[in-house]
Formats: structure tokens, C-alpha cells, sequence
């Protein structure tokens, strides 16, 4: 009987609780290679990202400090002054020293973590004398990196699968922390980063670096790091952006530095290859196919995977007065953005002509648009240069 | 003359009557709680696992937002107007407010702007979904068209603010009973007039902001857009000169209620009253010379930075001299632990707690690894939630005999606040944690290391919710009936209100009370 009872019980439990487990499995195999549990800041790899950290350490047991004796104080008081214990209470209600004491000491305590705070900061505003300089541009919602002095420019974008997101997959170790093409930096080289904005303020923050600054569009912000170790380090945007604001990662990848410029080097030969590509004549397959990467890499986001949109806010694709209709209007409004919503970005500066030109022909075949024609990168070059 | 409450709905509409306005502003800032309190608990479902579950990212923004709004417009500032309404009057001894027919208005507009505020949940294009901060451009050229209701709605609010300021003011300064010099005020009253006057300087700012914002969306203007040479920065530099007193706004009277309390229930005289006088008064004056400490990361001027850095750590010093003199206070009394003092005791404790985390983001450099993370989610709930809403709670429980006429539960109030203290710390103290950890703030969906500390800090957050459905059936119960209150209600608690009735009838003082 007994046993019977626990057995239905323990019936219960797992129908009840099953589905949970089984997420909870799925989960926790992605979850072998994350640090769970973590309480506290990182100490990070970089000079000022451990001065940052002993900083905060420093802090944080100063107000234990003060917390232990204001607790202590007052913990005693409602163990030993209870009327429960018949305890009289005293009537004093002023003493000019005590205040005098209790202003006096905390305001050395302040001055005394003042100093080291201050020169902190000196040294973090010293953006001066850079071994290389890279301009991070964010945009709703991922980021643009552009390696002054050379011709590598690229979007980094969250590679993170939607699937996963939406719960249809088990989530992978990085799950949000993942980009198709990280920041590549050397070590032990001090990076200065120029920070700005396209669209909204966005905030470029790698805790490892211990560099937060907002992007700000129309202005150009300054920051600095010099990087220890190579390594990959994560960080995501910090300003609330929009919707997606929690979907645009950063990944750094530091680099010894001989690998780094022959990645340099590749990205710079990559680059040209692409531009070389404008000339080419491509099969509607071809550009389809290549437009529906960059479509679920770059339009996805407001237009959804299936073109639907988001009613009031996104419009759809599918169907759409401008994928259905003139090539020119759809040209225009995706090289230049649309005259009336900044939501929708100009992405003629954005993506090469190839690109353009696959997403310009996936829009107008996919989703039941089935326009049947095609658009040629060198079209795309052609209605840029009118 | 009748000298009764009319009968009937009319009786609330046309009221001019300190304690009927008081009790509507209470039972007000109590639903816009439970309000924005069920926001709060669809983002802590949202966030009980990784991955989206329950709702879209933008509908995440958008309750975060409305939260955040609700909250501080429609919770908090109402509960300490409501409070301020029932006992100034009663504590100075005079009959009523300065400006009745104005106290009427003020409170009769809130229950349309938060009606229209609430409504744009309903339109095309979604609430506002830009953040209670409402940062351009994106609450301008980028928000969804419901924006000007927000704006015409924060117009109101604002409105509301500034005449229950101007009737606050107006009323201590003129109406306080012979003998009642200010330095013999209570420190309600106090707290009061010193938060009144952050009201009338910086609600007009605000104003000023959302009508900048308007501007900028229907009239061509391009104050926050750089594309028209503006600056978006200037949107933050002015929002914060109204934020971050508004942050005080939302303590100082907090400050004043655990004032009353904790002297009642120590039977001790408050220690050091002429310095918690001189605290407030600092902390006011301080509280406009820092607000650029919400800004640090976006790239002030080394000068600046230190400026707002040592400005801010300032704070810490009348600060702690106030929480000095209460446990001083409690320091050889003869204590008893009722409701009251219950809240009132977190509430130094907790908000200390929150000044400590106030202390460590003061500090530049290591505040550009706390900023906008959940370290800041868990800084500004535990000065707020112990702060603002644990004193209201306590300020209720103790003045609720004298406003019935009836004791409430204790067995019920100790249940609530061991409820509230327990699912409060749970839901917060673990945000501690991710934000160091490296959790930004306002996101529907986070990494998985994240995940173990966002799951308890969701239990958490249901359980508070729960424990106040147990403050609602016990406030209820209390004015429906129960054990009579004596007049003095407590052991001979200082202050006029106590030398009333219980209840308090609906005209006290008509002749001033003689104050030695």
C-alpha cells in the first residue's frame, strides 16, 4: 500500500515536472562549458580591467566594513534592548561630538578611496599614442568595425539560430554570446576604439577589456585597451536600442600579433574578391540562394524570417507594394533607406554590391512574391552611380 | 453646515477634504502597484529561463518600460502625496490643506493620465517601449506613434506633482498651529517640505524634456537629433537633471515616515533631530549637482567625470549621518516589534544595503563595469522597493488605526512582511550577482550563465507579489472592522495626529491646538 502510494507519487512528480527535465538536460549539455554560478566582476585581461577590479574589491570591503559595525550596533540593540526583556529605554536624544565624529570620519573614508578612483580614470582617458586605431559603428542591432588605414570593414552580427532562441534546439555554450565575424586584435598593442552610431545610442561594452562607451550617433567617443593575453572575449551592447537590444553581441579575438596582420592581409584580399564579384553575371539560383543568407542575416530581425513584419511596427516583405512592384523603387529603398522611417536603414554603404543585389532578387521571389526576375550586381553599381 | 462626508460617489468627486483626498491618492497608488507590479512579474516570467518564452522581444520592452513609469509616477509619488495629505494637516495641527479645490484637481487628473498611459498598450505600434529613462532618439525619431500620449500623459502627471508641491509647501508654511516653530515640526513634515520644493524645480524640467521631444516628432525641431544638429546627450543631461531629485523626491518623505516610527516603537526620543534636518536639506541641495553619475559612459570630459564622481560620493555623508541617529535611536531603547517597526527596520537595513551599492557605482571607473547592468537593476530596487514602498507600508500599518478607528491584524501584518522581506531579498540580492557577472539590463533573453540566479530572482518576485495580496485583505479587513484603537493607538507616540480620535473625524483642528 505503502509502496504503491510512492511509486504513484513518484508518478506524478515526473509527469508533472517531466518536460522541465528534459529542457533542463538538453540545457545543461550546453552548459559543460559555462560558468555558472558566477557572483562576482571579472578581473578581466587587460591592465586597467584588474585596477578596475582591485577597485571595486576595495570598495566592496570598505562597505562591509562600515556594514558590520552599523549591523553589529544594531543588531545588538534588538537583541539586548527589548521591552520583551524588560529592558528601560535611556532618554539621551543629542550629542554634538558623536555627529561631529560620524561626518568627519566617513568623509575621510571617501577621500581616502577618491585618490586611486581619480587616478584610475587619468589613465583611462589616456587614448593617446595608439598602435592602431578601429572605428566600431553600432546599429540596430549589430555592430560595424572599420580597421582605420586599411580597407577591412565588416558587420558582425548575432550567429546565434533563431531556433535555438525559440527554444526548438538546445542552446549552445555561447547562446547570445556568439557572432558570425568577430573583432580581431593583436596583443599587447594599444588598440584605440572610435565609437559612434548609426541610428540610437548604443553602449560597446567587453567586461574582460573593462571598456563601457556609449555610441552615440553624430559623435565620436574614445577608448582604449591593451590586451594581455590572446583569448576570445565576450560583451554585448549596454544601452537599451530597441527591440533587439539584447541580440547583438561583441566578440573580440586577440591575436599574437603575426597573426594578425596575415588576417589582416586575407580580409584585405577578401575584400577586393568581393568587389571583383560586381562584374559578374549570376544565375537566379545563385542569387537566391546567397540573398536568403544575407536576407536571415540582415532583414530578418524587423521583416521576420517568413517577410510577415510585425504589425505596427515592421512592415512585411511578403506581398509588399515595394517588393512587388517597380525594381526601381525597391532598389531605392533598400540602397537608400526610406524617407520616412530611420527604422529602415540605407544599406547601400552596408552591404557590397553582390549582397544587394542576392537580397534584392530573394525579396521579390520569396514569400510568394514570385516576381521572376533578377537583379545583377553591376545593376546595383549602375543605380548607385545615378 | 453638514459637517459630515456627503453621501454617495459625489462625495469623492467633489471632495475637498484632506483625508478623503488622502485615502483616494492611497487606494490610487495601491492599484497603479498592483499594476505595475503584474509588469513586473510577466518580465520576471520572460526571464525565468533563457530563450523566449512568454512574450516578444518588444512587448519585454514594452513592459519594462510601463513598469518602470508606472512605478515611480503612478506608485510611488501618489502613496507619499496620499500620506502627506491625511497627516500633515493632522501634524501641524490645521484643519485642512492650504489649497482644497486645487488638492481635488491634482489628484482627479492622475486617474486620466494613467488611463491614457495604460491605453497605448492597446494601439498600433505598442506602449511606449524606450525605457522609463526614455533615452532620444530613440523615444524620438524611433519610437512607436503611441509617444505622444506618453508625452501629453506625463504633462498631466507633472501637473499633478507640481500643485500637490505648491499645496504642500503652501500649507506648512502658513498653517502650522501657535507654537509649532519649525524646528518643532515632525520629521514628515519636514522630509515634506524639502521634497515639495525638488517637486516644484524639477517637474517643470521633465515637462520641459517631453515637450523638447514633441518638438522634435510633430514640429520639425532637432534638439536630441545630431542629423539636424542636435545632441542626443543634451536629452540625457536635462532628463537626469529632473531624474536624479526625482530619485530623492521618491525617499525623502520615506525618510520622515521611519523617522515617526522607530522613536514610537524604541520608546527613545529620535537621536539627533536638528541633524536629520540639515541631512535632508543636504542631500537636496546635493541632489542637483550629481545627475550627470547616470551618464558616466557617455564620454564627459575627464573634468566633469570627477566632478560628478566626488559630488556623488558626497552623498554617502548626510546619508550616513541619517542612518547613524536611527540606529542610534534604537540604541538602548526599550524595542517592540510590531508591523511598523518591522518595515522599518528593513528599511534601514536594506536601504543601507542600497547605499552601499550607491557607494560602488559612485566610483567612476568601476561604475563603467556596473553601468547599465543588472547591478544597477539590483542598486536602484533595493533603495526603492525598502525604501519607498516598505516605509509606505510601514507608514500605513502605523497611522491605519488612527485613519479606522480599528487595530489591524498583527498576526497578518507580521505574515506580509516576513512575505515581503524574504521574497524582496530573493528577487534583488541575486541581481548582484549577474550584473558583476556581466548581465546587461533590459534584455528579454540572456547567456546561460546567467540562468540559475535570473530563475530564483523569479521566484522571488512571485512571492512578494503574493505578499501583497495579504497587505490588500489586511487593510480591508482593518477598515471594515476589528479591534478598537485607543486614541494614542501605540505607547505614547509623539505628535498632534495621536491627540485626535481614532478615527480621526472628518474636520480636526478647526481651532489650532496650542503647541508648547
Amino acid at each position: 500500500m505503502l509502496m504503491g502510494l510512492k511509486r504513484l507519487f513518484a508518478f506524478l512528480t515526473i509527469s508533472a515536472i517531466a518536460p522541465q527535465l528534459f529542457a533542463q538536460e538538453t540545457a545543461q549539455k550546453a552548459e559543460e562549458g559555462v560558468e555558472r554560478w558566477g557572483v562576482n566582476m571579472t578581473q578581466g585581461v587587460t591592465e586597467v580591467s584588474r585596477t578596475t577590479y582591485d577597485l571595486h574589491m576595495l570598495i566592496f570591503w570598505i562597505c562591509v566594513a562600515i556594514g558590520i559595525v552599523v549591523f553589529g550596533v544594531m543588531f545588538y540593540s534588538m537583541w539586548r534592548h527589548r521591552k520583551s526583556k524588560g529592558y528601560k529605554a535611556a532618554q539621551f536624544h543629542e550629542s554634538t561630538l558623536v555627529e561631529l565624529a560620524w561626518t568627519i570620519v566617513p568623509t575621510l573614508i571617501l577621500v581616502g578611496m577618491a585618490i586611486p578612483a581619480t587616478k584610475t580614470l587619468y589613465d583611462i582617458y589616456d587614448t593617446k599614442e595608439a598602435d592602431l586605431d578601429i572605428m566600431i559603428t553600432g546599429y540596430q542591432w549589430k555592430w560595424k568595425y572599420d580597421y582605420l588605414g586599411s580597407d577591412v570593414s565588416f558587420f558582425s552580427n548575432l550567429s546565434t539560430p533563431r531556433a535555438q532562441i525559440d527554444n526548438q534546439q538546445p542552446k549552445n555554450e555561447n547562446y547570445l554570446l556568439e557572432v558570425d565575424e568577430p573583432l580581431v586584435v593583436p596583443v599587447n598593442q594599444k588598440i584605440r576604439f572610435l565609437i559612434t552610431a548609426n541610428d540610437v545610442i548604443h553602449a560597446w561594452w567587453v567586461p574582460d577589456l573593462a571598456v563601457k562607451k556609449d555610441a552615440i550617433p553624430g559623435f565620436v567617443n574614445e577608448s582604449w585597451t591593451r590586451i594581455d593575453e590572446p583569448g576570445i572575449y565576450r560583451g554585448q551592447c549596454a544601452e537599451l536600442c530597441g527591440k533587439d537590444h539584447g541580440f547583438m553581441p561583441i566578440v573580440v579575438k586577440a591575436v599574437p600579433q603575426d597573426e594578425y596582420h596575415s588576417w589582416l592581409n586575407d580580409r584585405a584580399a577578401a575584400a577586393a574578391k568581393i568587389k571583383e564579384l560586381t562584374n559578374k553575371t549570376f544565375t537566379f539560383d545563385e542569387l537566391y540562394e546567397r540573398g536568403k543568407k544575407v536576407y536571415e542575416s540582415t532583414c530578418a530581425a524587423c521583416h521576420q524570417v517568413k517577410g510577415q513584419g510585425v504589425p505596427g511596427a515592421f512592415p512585411a516583405i511578403a506581398g509588399s507594394r515595394i517588393a512587388t512592384g517597380a525594381m526601381d523603387g525597391h532598389l531605392s529603398m533598400v540602397v537608400n533607406g526610406s524617407p520616412n522611417n530611420p527604422a529602415m536603414q540605407a544599406f547601400g554603404a552596408q552591404l557590397s554590391e553582390v549582397d544587394l543585389a542576392a537580397v534584392i532578387t530573394y525579396q521579390r521571389n520569396a514569400f510568394g512574391n514570385n516576381m521572376g526576375d533578377t537583379v545583377q550586381p553591376i545593376d546595383i553599381l549602375n543605380f548607385k552611380n545615378k | 453646515m453638514a459637517h459630515g462626508p456627503k453621501p454617495g460617489f459625489t462625495r469623492w468627486l467633489y471632495t475637498t477634504n484632506h483625508k478623503d483626498i488622502g485615502s483616494m491618492y492611497l487606494w490610487f497608488s495601491f492599484a497603479m502597484f498592483l499594476l505595475g507590479g503584474c509588469m513586473a512579474l510577466v518580465i520576471r516570467a520572460e526571464l525565468f529561463q533563457p530563450g523566449l518564452q512568454i512574450v516578444q522581444p518588444e512587448f519585454f520592452n514594452q513592459m519594462t518600460t510601463m513598469h518602470g513609469l508606472i512605478m515611480v509616477f503612478g506608485a510611488v509619488m501618489p502613496a507619499f502625496v496620499g500620506l502627506a495629505n491625511w497627516m500633515v494637516p493632522m501634524m501641524i495641527g490645521a484643519p485642512d490643506m492650504a489649497l482644497p479645490r486645487m488638492n481635488n484637481w491634482s489628484f482627479w487628473i492622475l486617474p486620466f493620465a494613467f488611463a491614457m498611459l495604460a491605453s497605448t498598450l492597446f494601439m498600433e505600434g505598442g506602449a511606449p517601449n524606450f525605457g522609463w529613462t526614455f533615452y532620444a532618439p530613440l523615444s524620438t525619431e524611433y519610437a512607436p506613434p503611441s509617444v505622444t500620449f506618453f508625452i501629453f500623459s506625463i504633462h498631466i502627471m507633472g501637473a499633478s506633482s507640481i500643485m500637490g508641491a505648491i499645496n504642500i509647501v503652501a500649507t506648512i508654511l502658513n498653517m502650522r498651529a501657535p507654537g509649532m516653530t519649525l524646528m518643532k515640526m515632525p520629521l514628515f513634515v519636514w522630509t515634506w517640505l524639502i521634497t515639495a520644493y525638488l517637486l516644484i524645480a524639477v517637474m517643470p524640467v521633465l515637462a520641459g524634456v517631453v515637450t523638447m521631444m514633441l518638438m522634435d516628432i510633430h514640429f520639425g525641431t532637432s534638439f536630441f537629433s545630431a542629423a539636424g544638429g542636435g545632441d542626443p546627450v543634451l536629452f540625457q543631461h536635462v532628463f537626469w537633471f529632473f531624474g536624479h531629485p526625482e530619485v530623492y523626491i521618491m525617499i525623502l518623505p520615506a525618510f520622515g515616515i521611519v523617522s515617526a516610527i522607530i522613536p514610537t516603537f524604541a520608546r527613545k526620543p529620535l537621536f539627533g533631530y536638528s541633524s536629520m534636518v540639515y541631512a535632508t536639506a543636504s542631500i537636496a541641495f546635493l541632489s542637483f549637482i550629481v545627475w550627470a553619475h547616470h551618464m558616466f559612459t557617455v564620454g564627459m570630459p575627464i573634468a566633469g567625470e570627477l566632478f560628478f564622481m566626488y559630488a556623488t560620493m558626497l552623498i554617502a555623508v548626510p546619508t550616513g549621518v541619517k542612518v547613524f541617529n536611527w540606529v542610534t535611536t534604537m540604541f538602548r531603547g526599550s524595542m517592540t516589534f510590531e508591523t511598523p517597526m518591522l518595515f522599518s527596520i528593513a528599511f534601514v537595513i536594506l536601504f543601507t544595503l542600497g547605499g552601499f551599492s550607491g557607494l560602488m557605482l559612485a566610483i567612476a571607473p568601476a561604475d563603467f563595469q556596473y553601468h547599465d547592468t543588472y547591478f544597477v537593476v539590483a542598486h536602484f530596487h533595493y533603495v526603492l522597493v525598502p525604501g519607498a514602498i516598505f516605509s509606505i507600508t510601514a507608514g500605513v500599518y502605523y497611522w491605519l488605526p488612527k485613519w479606522t478607528g480599528n487595530m489591524y491584524n498583527e498576526t497578518m501584518g507580521k505574515v506580509h512582511f516576513w512575505m515581503a522581506f524574504v521574497g524582496l531579498n530573493v528577487t534583488f540580492f541575486p541581481m548582484h550577482f549577474v550584473g558583476l557577472a556581466g548581465m546587461p539590463r533590459r534584455i528579454p533573453d540572456y547567456a546561460l550563465q546567467f540562468a540559475d540566479f535570473n530563475q530564483i530572482a523569479s521566484v522571488g518576485a512571485f512571492l512578494f507579489g503574493a505578499a501583497q495580496i495579504v497587505f490588500l485583505f489586511n487593510v480591508i479587513r482593518t477598515v471594515r472592522g476589528g479591534r478598537k484603537a485607543t486614541d494614542e493607538v501605540w505607547e505614547n507616540p509623539q505628535g498632534l495626529e495621536w491627540t485626535v480620535p481614532s478615527p480621526a473625524p472628518y474636520h480636526t483642528f478647526s481651532t489650532p491646538p496650542v503647541v508648547r
